[in-house]
């Protein structure tokens, strides 16, 4: 493995816990939205409210840390996708911007109509981000945003079969892992009628992003027969890894061991993006762009892994503890 | 290369609303960014004073800080993530040649991101899950890592203003360097100057809350404590930013020379420059400008006959817009000293007579000190960038060469304006609620009945 493979690799790893933390916590949104009305729902968002708001934060930084490696360590690419991908790209900051703040706002507001105004921005752009964000993913997947600045098409890399598949795969998986993860905690906070509610909404979800993938397969056998070929050969162990963990996850919330689901869960949206690294491997860019092609100077590469590997000790027990600490009863 | 290209398709129109765009965002992002780097320090503070004294108004006021730190830091990290996506969605001409290099200062404030919002989420969410000792431990990370993020996303700006750790062939990067880039010339003064003006805006910032307050009539503990922590921590750093203030101006008479004369009009090289005050700049000239003669030759090389380079050393095309330049250096120089007369109005009286002021005109400009230092931090930062112009990379390359060819910037611009337009209300009227939510009674101050309504 060259040091280019271990950077991509590290960026990957940081991408797929972007995927399942800060996925989750887009989940959330998710049901935020289809909580109903504000009596009715306002349980479940409490619960949203309080399993989410002392990570998402932190869980969030994935995605800048992805970012921030991506220009290090693969300038090209980053330029590349950036320019080509201004419109989605823009879209799902705006997306950032008004889910992260409008979440807080609503936290701090004590106004029924302020809150309704808030949770509306934060459930509406909880949907909107993922969307975007994936489908510039299904832009780079199929093949659409050449080396160079603005090379690519400005609207049909990213408004194509591919990307609305991948697209909606991202709001689906996200609302799975977030039910899923959300079945837990609401079982801690003692609440039987939330515990059936999320249970339902995992068990729906989950088989309707299986749904979604299974079809997706049709979509990108026409659109991106370069993926497809790639999934359906050496990338496919991974693809049956993440079916396989998915249904794993699907029968443990049928059973009620909401806590373990929560692994199987994780480990099959994981897979989903680890099946994609792995069948277009070892370009980064198809058709032709290589890692090889567009990686950093090899002292640059060195330096990064060097100085993550060194904020990873500090990284890893802090986020540990968070998650523990959180998952807790409250002391009285 | 794209080169050709680039040139072809962006037009003066998008070249300006990228520029625009920019610094919106970051001018926006930065004042968040402050509290972010200052308020954690002083609120673990008050936090410290509570659990030494068990004085309730500490703890009153380290609760209320909190809150108001829980919906700035997540405005903070949305409008810090939306620059993040602009470099490249901007910037890909710079990202693309020079991501690499400037790559390990932003790989390092990752990980100081992810401490901070870490340790964050667990003070501000686990008051009831941890001992009081411990809680307050997990607020210093906070502190340290707001303080790590400011410094290195200030190396990758001072790197912008001082390139140093690569080599360039026909345009593309063939060695670099990467500490070498990160700790260049312009690093320490800016870092430093940076990391004091932060803890200017919070203070002056959170003073100025309760010394409206204090106007309105709530003159009690609570309030003239909410205002003495903050305001003290900024009026003991006002005359040291002052003087790291001088230590930049020497920097640039050394390093960015047309800078400097862009800060002082100064069109031909000359000996014994008097220092300009006010004035207007056109045809190679200051008008209506106050002089004090020798001064800037003394001020930039500690000489009063000494040669101080001008404008006409460089060609037309090199030279950065003068007069905004010029006033924004003024305006802040002006804030800085009237910041420093307040805090010496503040502390004379304490020296005498062991107590706050107590008079009206006092609490009336210290209810503007929030925003004067707002002023000289947006304005310090426009002369830094501004005077950096027409380069990106100063003398390496062009904004017109770093900047996306993508059409529509002026649309995208539009749009993102809207938005920060939204924020700014919605973030104003949510702390305003915060300020004005009524304060849990505390036990002893219930006796004395002074406390009905509080700040943040
Ligand atoms: C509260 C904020 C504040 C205050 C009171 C001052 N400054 Fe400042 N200044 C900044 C906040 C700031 C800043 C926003 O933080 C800048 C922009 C870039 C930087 O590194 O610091 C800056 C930049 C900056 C620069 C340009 C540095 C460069 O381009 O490399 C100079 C020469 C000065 N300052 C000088 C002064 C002087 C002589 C002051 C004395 C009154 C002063 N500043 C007060
Ligand atoms: C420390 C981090 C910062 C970085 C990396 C940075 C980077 C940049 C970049 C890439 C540009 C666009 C190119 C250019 O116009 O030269 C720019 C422009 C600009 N920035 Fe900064 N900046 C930083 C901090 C700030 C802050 C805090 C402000 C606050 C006001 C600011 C104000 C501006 C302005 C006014 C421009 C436009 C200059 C012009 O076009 O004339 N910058 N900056
Ligand atoms: C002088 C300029 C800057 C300073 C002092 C500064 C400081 C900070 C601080 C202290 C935070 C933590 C959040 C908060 O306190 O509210 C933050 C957040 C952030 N900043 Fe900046 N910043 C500056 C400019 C920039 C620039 C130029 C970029 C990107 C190119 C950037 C990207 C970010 C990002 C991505 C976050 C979010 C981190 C999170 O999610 O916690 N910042 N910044």
């Amino acid at each position: 493995m060259t040091l280019a493979d271990w950077l991509i690799g590290l960026m990957w790893v940081a991408l797929t816990a972007y995927v399942v933390l800060g996925g989750a916590d887009f989940g959330a949104g998710v049901w935020d939205l289809v909580a109903g009305g504000a009596r009715r729902g306002a349980r479940q968002r409490e619960l949203i409210e309080d399993s989410i708001g002392p990570v998402w934060e932190a869980n969030h930084v994935w995605l800048i840390f992805v970012i921030v490696l991506c220009w290090t360590g693969f300038p090209a690419v980053f330029a590349s996708v950036s320019s080509t991908m201004y419109i989605p790209l823009t879209l799902a900051a705006l997306g950032i911007i008004a889910r992260g703040a409008s979440f807080a706002f609503r936290k701090a507001s004590t106004q029924l109509g302020h809150r309704r105004l808030y949770g509306a921005a934060f459930a509406g752009s909880s949907v909107l981000t993922p969307f975007f964000l994936g489908t510039v993913a299904g832009g780079i997947a199929s093949g659409r945003v050449p080396r160079g600045l603005a090379e690519g098409d400005l609207v049909t890399s990213w408004w194509n079969p591919t990307s609305a598949l991948a697209g909606v795969l991202a709001v689906v998986v996200s609302a799975y892992l977030a039910a899923v993860f959300l079945c837990a905690d609401a079982r801690r906070a003692g609440s039987v009628e939330l515990t059936g509610a999320f249970r339902r909404r995992a068990l729906g979800s989950g088989f309707a992003a299986g749904a979604v993938a299974l079809g997706g397969i049709v979509v990108l056998r026409y659109d991106a027969p370069f993926l497809f070929s790639g999934l359906t050969t050496v990338a496919l162990p991974v693809v049956v890894l993440s079916a396989v963990a998915g249904l794993v996850s699907l029968a443990l919330l049928a059973r009620g061991h909401f806590a373990v689901a929560r692994v199987p869960a994780a480990v099959a949206v994981g897979a989903l993006l680890w099946a994609w690294a792995v069948a277009q491997y070892p370009l980064l860019l198809p058709p032709d762009t290589a890692i090889d092609d567009v990686s950093a100077r090899p002292e640059v590469l060195a330096v990064t892994l060097g100085v993550s590997a060194v904020g990873a000790v500090l990284l890893v027990p802090s986020l540990v503890w968070l998650f523990v600490l959180f998952q807790r009863p409250a002391r009285e | 290369m794209s080169w050709p290209v680039l040139a072809e398709v962006t037009t003066p129109a998008n070249l300006m609303a990228a520029r625009t765009q920019m610094a919106l965002s970051l001018g926006w992002h930065i004042i968040i960014a402050c509290f972010g780097v200052g308020m954690p320090a002083i609120t673990v503070f008050a936090e410290w004073r509570a659990l030494r004294t068990g004085d309730e108004t500490y703890r009153l006021l380290a609760h209320r800080w909190a809150k108001a730190m829980g919906v700035l830091f997540a405005v903070g990290a949305v409008s810090g993530t939306i620059l993040s996506f602009e470099m490249g969605v901007l910037w890909p001409g710079l990202m693309e040649t020079y991501g690499q290099v400037i790559g390990l200062p932003f790989t390092l404030e990752g990980f100081a991101f992810f401490i901070e919002a870490i340790f964050l989420g667990i003070y501000l969410y686990a008051w009831d899950r941890l001992p009081p000792k411990t809680h307050l431990l997990t607020g210093i990370p906070v502190c340290v890592a707001g303080v790590a993020s400011a410094f290195f996303v200030v190396c990758a700006n001072a790197w912008m203003n001082q390139p140093r750790g690569f080599d360039l062939e026909n345009g593309i990067v063939t060695e670099v360097e990467p500490w070498a880039a990160m700790f260049n010339p312009a690093t320490p003064p800016q870092t430093v100057h940076m990391i004091l003006a932060a803890f200017l805006v919070a203070g002056f910032g959170m003073a100025s809350v309760y010394a409206v307050a204090i106007l309105r009539g709530r003159n009690d503990r609570y309030h003239r404590l909410g205002f003495a922590i903050p305001f003290t921590v900024a009026a003991v750093l006002t005359p040291v930013q002052i003087g790291v203030g001088d230590w930049a101006a020497h920097f640039l008479a050394t390093n960015q020379p047309v800078k400097l004369a862009a800060i002082e009009g100064l069109y031909e090289t000359s000996q014994g420059v008097p220092l300009r005050i006010g004035g207007f700049y056109s045809d190679g000239e200051m008008h209506y400008a106050l002089e004090i003669p020798n001064l800037l030759s003394l001020l930039a090389h500690w000489d009063p006959n000494a040669t101080v380079l001008g404008l006409a050393e460089v060609p037309p095309d090199q030279r950065p817009p003068v007069n905004i330049v010029h006033w924004a250096f003024q305006i802040m120089v002006a804030m800085g000293f009237a910041l420093l007369a307040l805090g010496a109005w503040a502390l004379i009286v304490r020296w005498r007579r062991k107590r706050l002021p107590e008079s009206r005109w006092f609490y009336r400009c210290a209810a503007f000190s929030g925003l004067a230092s707002v002023l000289a931090l947006e304005a310090g930062w426009v002369t830094t960038e501004v005077g950096r112009q027409p380069w990106i990379v100063w003398g390496v390359m062009r904004v017109e060469d770093a900047v996306t060819p993508v059409p529509g910037l002026v649309a995208g611009l539009a749009v993102v304006t809207g938005v920060y337009v939204l924020l700014t209300v919605a973030t104003v009227a949510v702390l305003r609620r915060l300020a004005k939510a009524p304060l849990p009674l505390a036990p002893q101050e219930a006796e004395t009945g002074d406390t009905e309504r509080g700040e943040p």
